[in-house]
């Protein structure tokens, strides 16, 4: 008798032990010390933030590191001047082609469509609609164009500012160049050897660093502005 | 007397199996997949051809030129087209749609009014398209506004019943069982005591069994056996409590409750949207990051509400819609004026994922780098309709994937060297993550 007490009393226990765990709390943890630092985590809640979020916007002004400005304005006299005169400053390489196209698949071609033609996944099962292909003669995007929209969005597309960087969305535009050759027939483009990709990387860095200088100077003339502000 | 002790032990053993068997089968059907019922709604509006024009090929224009700012029903970037005829004359519109522009220099009142009342958004010219396919999509957009919720409510609830059906069907003829084997059970009880009864009517002497020595004290007399179940008890217990005690800070299985109900089933799954769309920092950084509310809205500006065969039996088209309205309310996004209201509220995302602080893990590492697919490590999310951690972040799940996996060598550079020396060391033609240091506790702890 004893014993079948003892085995029904281990099997109940052990069923509980399975039967309550709840998936909506986090388990228990032995010496929490060593998972829960004193440092803020990524996304955690404490009070001392506004909101409670430890996630929050950069202060205002900060500038990543590498970061350029776009000097087109997000406005039409801005979209068609970035259409006219904006040029890809990255060389048409085998390598900055390809990762064009591995950004391309993740971000564009959901609704624009792997062949650039705006037939997507999320166009074929009638979720987005009106996606134009990129030889769309009223549109007839170029370089700048295709760069103005990602950095700024237009309509209903949103900007992929915030999920590419300047030399990843200078890739994709060299690939979205390249589907709407392939969509009108031109002949393809001849990829540029590495070794002329680092020439050219350095003919027009001395060519513009009178140019950048300028940039800083503007820069160094606002921080100024702002100092006075504050003082 | 004796016979009623027998019956109960019989009794309990039954019930014990039973608890037993349900426990163990309750568990493993919460987990079983309710088959995704995807309720095609066609819709009916293909062969009718209205008498201005062909709705058909006037959606397929509609669809390709104009959706991205027009919807029939509802305002987007530009007006509702529905009722547009009313509005403006035939000839004005032929007009505005193929050159808008120059309607707008021209200083024609109702352009100018409508350019003004939308932002000054300009609508792009449509040269292309002739008075026939202008005909066609007005056709198609002056269609009555139909109904779909009630005929693909309809439709999914009997889909749902047979989808479901999979599911219960199982269910049920387990409790059919347990009820047969409670049934056996009662009637044997039941003809004991009337054979019994009869035996005593009858003036049968119903034969008392002598009584025997008790079962435990038979038990207790026999060492080796005692000895034998004992050290069993001792292995089973021991097995118990180490099982107990390694789950203890595992939090495998955990799908909290997120402020909105984002369904990866529907997103991943359904409309195969990369994992880095949304999670763009997993390939640069050490987070995969939660995505900020402007890469929906890249989506959810013009997806307000989800298809009619997007709902399943558990959650219903209004759910999901009032899950979307969280989203605009979060981002202050005002769907009337299509324009953001700016007043936004943080969405509290329960964080899943969560390694202590003196453990390092880096995304882009494992994503970019070595090429791992998400769902390697967290299951097929496509699936999830409910975010959960499906593997258990221990150290050994981490080491045990770093012993087997091959290092992708192809196309980075800065392996070349170590890749040809340590591949001679070992003599082997590609190495894995653990045999190029990745098993040392530096890599991880420091």
């Amino acid at each position: 008798m004893k014993s079948l007490f003892r085995i029904a009393g281990v099997t109940l226990v052990s069923l509980l032990a399975v039967s309550c765990f709840n998936e909506s709390d986090r388990n228990y943890q032995y010496f929490p010390d060593m998972y829960e630092s004193i440092g803020y985590d990524t996304y955690g809640e404490y009070d001392i933030f506004v909101n409670g979020q430890a996630a929050k916007l950069p202060a205002e002004g900060s500038i990543p590191r590498g970061w350029m400005p776009y000097e087109y304005e997000n406005n039409l006299d801005g979209y068609d001047a970035a259409k006219a005169e904006l040029k890809n400053p990255l060389p048409y390489t085998e390598d900055n082609v390809n990762k064009g196209r591995g950004l391309y698949t993740i971000y564009c071609a959901i609704c624009h469509g792997d062949k650039g033609d705006g037939k997507g996944t999320l166009v074929e099962r009638e979720k987005i609609l009106g996606i134009p292909s990129y030889d769309d003669q009223g549109r007839a995007v170029t370089e700048g164009s295709v760069y103005h929209i990602m950095f700024y969005g237009i309509n209903t597309m949103g900007s992929y500012a915030s999920q590419t960087n300047e030399k990843e969305r200078w890739q994709i535009n060299h690939y979205v160049m390249d589907l709407k050759d392939k969509l009108e027939g031109n002949p393809e483009r001849e990829f540029l050897t590495e070794e002329a990709a680092e020439k050219m990387r350095m003919e027009p860095q001395l060519m513009k660093s009178e140019d950048a200088t300028e940039v800083e100077n503007t820069e160094t003339e606002e921080s100024n502005s702002l100092n006075q502000e504050q003082n | 007397m004796e016979k009623v002790n027998i019956r109960h032990s019989i009794f309990r053993t039954l019930l014990l199996s039973m608890v037993v068997l349900f426990s163990f089968s309750q568990t493993s059907y919460s987990q079983e997949d309710s088959g995704t019922a995807d309720a095609a709604v066609e819709e009916s509006d293909s062969g009718a051809s209205g008498a201005e024009g062909d709705v058909a090929a006037g959606k397929e224009l509609f669809n390709s030129l104009c959706a991205a700012c027009h919807k029939p029903y509802k305002k987007a970037t530009g007006p509702a087209l529905h009722g547009v005829s009313d509005r403006h004359d035939r000839q004005w519109l032929y007009e505005w749609i193929k050159n808008s522009a120059a309607m707008i220099a021209s200083g024609d009142d109702a352009a100018v009014k409508i350019y003004e009342e939308y932002n000054q958004t300009p609508m792009n010219a449509f040269p292309q398209l002739s008075h026939e396919d202008i005909d066609n999509i007005l056709a198609y957009v002056e269609q009555p506004k139909p109904e779909p919720v009630q005929v693909a409510g309809g439709d999914a609830q009997v889909d749902a019943g047979g989808g479901y059906g999979s599911g219960v069907s199982t269910n049920v003829v387990l409790g059919i069982l347990a009820f047969v084997l409670l049934l056996l059970t009662v009637i044997l009880v039941l003809v004991n005591k009337t054979l019994n009864r009869f035996a005593e009517v009858n003036g049968v002497p119903i034969v008392a069994s002598e009584k025997r020595k008790p079962i435990w004290k038979a038990f207790v007399e026999n060492q080796f056996l005692v000895l034998v179940s004992s050290v069993f008890l001792l292995l089973v217990g021991a097995y118990f409590v180490y099982g107990f005690f390694m789950q203890v800070g595992v939090d495998q299985g955990y799908a909290p409750v997120q402020p909105i109900h984002y369904s990866h089933r529907i997103h991943a799954g359904d409309n195969q949207i990369e994992c880095k769309y949304c999670h763009s920092s997993a390939r640069v950084s050490k987070t995969s990051g939660v995505p900020s509310l402007n890469v929906c809205m890249n989506c959810h500006k013009s997806v307000s509400e989800v298809a009619p065969e997007t709902a399943t039996e558990d959650y219903t088209k209004d759910f999901y819609d009032g899950e979307i309205s969280k989203l605009y309310d979060a981002v202050g996004w005002d769907t009337e004026t299509q324009s953001y209201t700016g007043e936004e509220k943080p969405v509290k995302w329960v964080r899943i994922h969560n390694l202590p602080d003196f453990a390092y893990f880096n995304h882009s590492q494992h994503v970019s780098v070595a090429g791992i697919a998400c769902q390697e490590c967290h299951g097929p999310v496509e699936e999830m309709e409910i975010m959960r951690q499906e593997a258990p972040l221990t150290m050994g799940w981490c080491i045990n994937c770093h012993r087997e996996t091959k290092v992708k060598v192809e196309g980075n550079k800065y392996y070349d060297k170590i890749h040809e020396e340590l591949s001679k060391k070992y003599g082997v033609e590609t190495l894995t993550a653990a045999q190029m240091g990745a098993l040392e506790c530096g890599k991880c702890h420091y």
